[in-house]
């Protein structure tokens, strides 16, 4: 059976920083990975006949067959299918044992929360079970980690009968796209959580948050729906703070509101990323905001 | 393979705006860098003066142009990133902005007090005319992120301002009273373009549609008909296959008639439409109460190789005018080309005619001021609708890269944290 260096990434990070020559093995078994020239060698596991990229033991798949870089260029667009309007979105796709049948044309659910940039996809996980009437879904750049996601939800389905049928992840970049999937006023929440924060100067208008990509955010949440932002990286948290309290269709939440709101401690503990900054120490720059109607319409 | 593209993309088409008021005081052409306008009313060529310190005139081909709706105003802007505020009355320069990136198109509000422009990288922009300054600089208005903007409009009411995108998108967007600080407020989209949209057009206001209705034309040989307020898509007009260019399901040539560039006559009960590759135009019925198009007749324009890049009228002449041009040929050293043509009666009310150069407003004389010359020469102009079209999917159709390229590329890439 092949063993040896190919079980490398078992070992935990602390090892992997400390080792200079197995780092470097690691990391170009994570570029072939990604190229799959190991795919025919990893199949001689005579453990598992089905894919092995699913864990024998919790039957849940396994995040280093998925590994992907942490950034992304949010300007490509093209290797993967749009909807050409909210319309054309494929609920049966997403939610089979809700929309059983593509004719139907059910007006009446419609996807209300939506994780922008949403990873591993930690937080719909949580979000599912607490919110089971509602849809939501995810959105996310990187392929790879929305397979994961994908295998993921489709692994909970099959353990937990009935759950997790609410939930689903969409490869897209939400920066060009938003407006295909999500008419005017449709969703009653939206993630922003650990995005990429772009530290170059030049680079400030690739961010997820910025203050036109704000217009479009607004257009499809509904009145009074929530923007929840938060991320380890101060300067970053104050630019979204200072975005969207410089965006006439946003007005923060009172300290109250937050207190009372259980979605905000989610969005810091649910996903991968809080967890890991959590595990670090790190401090998270949460800013949560409503839309509101501007007060005077010709603002 | 790289660098030939880039070079295509330099490749400008022709343009030409008519003076909105009814005795079609001036037109203009546009080709390259170079601007003529004709004066009608005085039968000659309109001398531009341009004493704006910065960049007299334009250097680099110019992309957009634009008569304001009260007649007293005229933009061009384009590659020299520059956008140019010229009074028609003197056809004096009164305000050069400049822009960040390539300008792609330009609006103008209905009053003329803002003048907007779009760049090639998504940022729609607003200049205050108002007082005029010989130096403006502009605000940012709106964003498509990452897309070019192909066409800007203000709705006929004044308001909405309307951005069309290659990614397919028009966004309806209410125009703010102070628009110098934004304007924040998407009114709609409008989705339903299975390819970049290239122009829009308004239907004039009527009892039964009070913010009047869109149409837009389209990469994908479609002309649609939008309710803005709602961004509902109304009707669509396959006029490439109604004008005979196109088999139903003819997937062999796919990317070879989109749809140019659109005008309403008559105040929008009629469109006239151009479509790559057509020698002519489409005019398509626009019916308010039932809120669909339909194909009224094609004008073809016989004897010359003539492939409108685009069109202007005047509100109530019933003349369309048309220009095909480019702005230089790629592989030769020709100047630029354009030709116009006139077509009277379009508004229906008589048959609809092609007019000889010697029968059009203006005659021969106009035809000298603003083709640059008065001849003709058919292979040229031949060529010049190729270089066109090339240029226009260089630059508006996304190059798909397939996935095994995808997986090569990332091979030459180098993420090893540790280099040493």
């Amino acid at each position: 059976m092949m063993k040896a260096k190919f079980e490398l990434p078992v070992i935990g990070k602390e090892l992997r920083r400390k080792h200079a020559f197995i780092n470097s093995i690691y990391y170009t078994y994570k570029l072939r990975c990604e190229l799959n020239l190991l795919k025919p060698f990893i199949i001689d596991m005579s453990e598992t006949e089905v894919n092995p990229t699913i864990s024998k033991s919790t039957r849940l798949p396994r995040k280093r067959f998925y590994r992907a870089r942490a950034h992304n260029n949010p300007l490509s667009d093209s290797h993967f299918p749009v909807p050409i309007s909210p319309s054309h979105v494929d609920y049966c796709l997403h939610y089979p044992q809700l929309f059983p049948s593509t004719g139907q044309a059910d007006n009446s659910k419609k996807i209300q929360f939506a994780d922008v940039g949403c990873g591993f996809g930690g937080l719909l996980i949580s979000l599912s079970t607490l919110f089971p009437k509602t849809l939501m879904i995810g959105m996310e750049l990187r392929d790879k980690v929305t397979e994961y996601a994908k295998e993921h939800i489709s692994s909970l389905r099959v353990a937990n009968p009935g759950q997790y049928q609410n939930v689903s992840v969409v490869c897209t970049n939400s920066m060009k796209y938003i407006p295909n999937y999500f008419k005017k006023g449709q969703l009653s929440k939206m993630f922003f959580l650990f995005p990429d924060p772009h530290f170059k100067e030049k680079n400030h208008r690739r961010r997820v948050t910025n203050p036109f990509l704000l217009d479009e955010y607004a257009y499809v949440l509904e009145d009074g729906g929530i923007i929840y932002t938060i991320t380890d990286v101060e300067e970053l948290g104050d630019w979204m703070k200072s975005c969207l309290e410089n965006h006439p269709m946003f007005e923060a939440l009172t300290e109250k509101e937050l207190e009372a709101n259980p979605v905000v401690k989610l969005s810091s503990s649910a996903t991968e990323e809080g967890q890991k900054v959590a595990r670090n120490g790190g401090q998270a720059f949460q800013a949560v905001f409503r839309r509101i109607v501007p007060t005077n319409q010709a603002s | 393979m790289e660098s030939e593209p880039k070079k295509e993309t330099e490749v400008a088409p022709a343009l030409i705006a008519v003076h909105p008021d009814q005795s079609s005081v001036a037109v203009a052409v546009a080709v390259g860098p170079h601007l003529r306008v004709f004066d009608l009313a005085a039968g000659s060529a309109a001398s531009l003066i341009d004493d704006s310190d910065a960049v007299p005139f334009h250097k680099d081909n110019i992309r957009a142009v634009r008569f304001a709706a009260n007649g007293k105003l005229f933009v061009s802007a384009g590659d020299d990133k520059t956008v140019k505020v010229w009074s028609t009355q003197s056809w004096r320069c009164i305000t050069t902005v400049s822009s960040e990136k390539r300008v792609t198109a330009v609006a103008i509000s209905n009053d003329g007090t803002f003048v907007c422009f779009a760049d090639k990288f998504g940022l729609v922009w607003v200049v205050d005319l108002d007082p005029p300054l010989l130096d403006k600089k502009p605000a940012p208005l709106l964003s498509h992120y990452c897309s070019i903007i192909t066409s800007l409009e203000f709705s006929p009411d004044g308001r909405f301002i309307l951005s069309a995108d290659r990614d397919f998108k028009i966004r309806v967007t209410n125009f703010p009273n102070k628009p110098l600080n934004g304007a924040h407020q998407i009114q709609s989209f409008c989705l339903g373009h299975t390819e970049f949209v290239s122009c829009l057009a308004f239907v004039k206001s009527s009892q039964e549609c009070p913010q009047g209705l869109l149409v837009s034309g389209s990469g994908d040989s479609t002309v649609r008909l939008w309710d803005i307020t709602s961004g509902a898509l109304l009707d669509t007009c396959e006029v490439a296959i109604k004008a005979g260019l196109l088999e139903s399901n003819g997937k062999a040539e796919e990317h070879g008639h989109a749809v140019t560039d659109l005008w309403t006559v008559r105040d929008g009960l009629l469109v006239a439409v151009a479509i790559q590759s057509l020698h002519g135009i489409v005019l398509l019925n626009c019916n308010v109460s039932s809120q669909t198009l339909s194909v009224a007749k094609v004008v073809s324009v016989a004897g010359e190789a003539f492939v409108p890049t685009c069109l202007g009228s005047s509100s109530s002449t019933g003349n369309l005018w048309m220009v095909t041009g480019v702005s230089s040929l790629p592989g030769s050293n020709n100047p630029s080309l354009a030709r116009v043509r006139v077509i009277s009666g379009i508004d229906g009310k008589q048959e609809s005619v092609v007019l000889e150069d010697e029968s059009i407003p203006g005659g021969k004389k106009l035809l000298e001021t603003l083709q640059g010359t008065a001849s003709v020469d058919d292979n040229a102009f031949l060529a010049a609708a190729e270089a066109v079209k090339a240029a226009m999917y260089n630059l508006l159709i996304k190059k798909q890269y397939p996935s095994e390229n995808r997986e090569y590329r990332k091979k030459s890439r180098n993420d090893r944290k540790l280099k040493s």
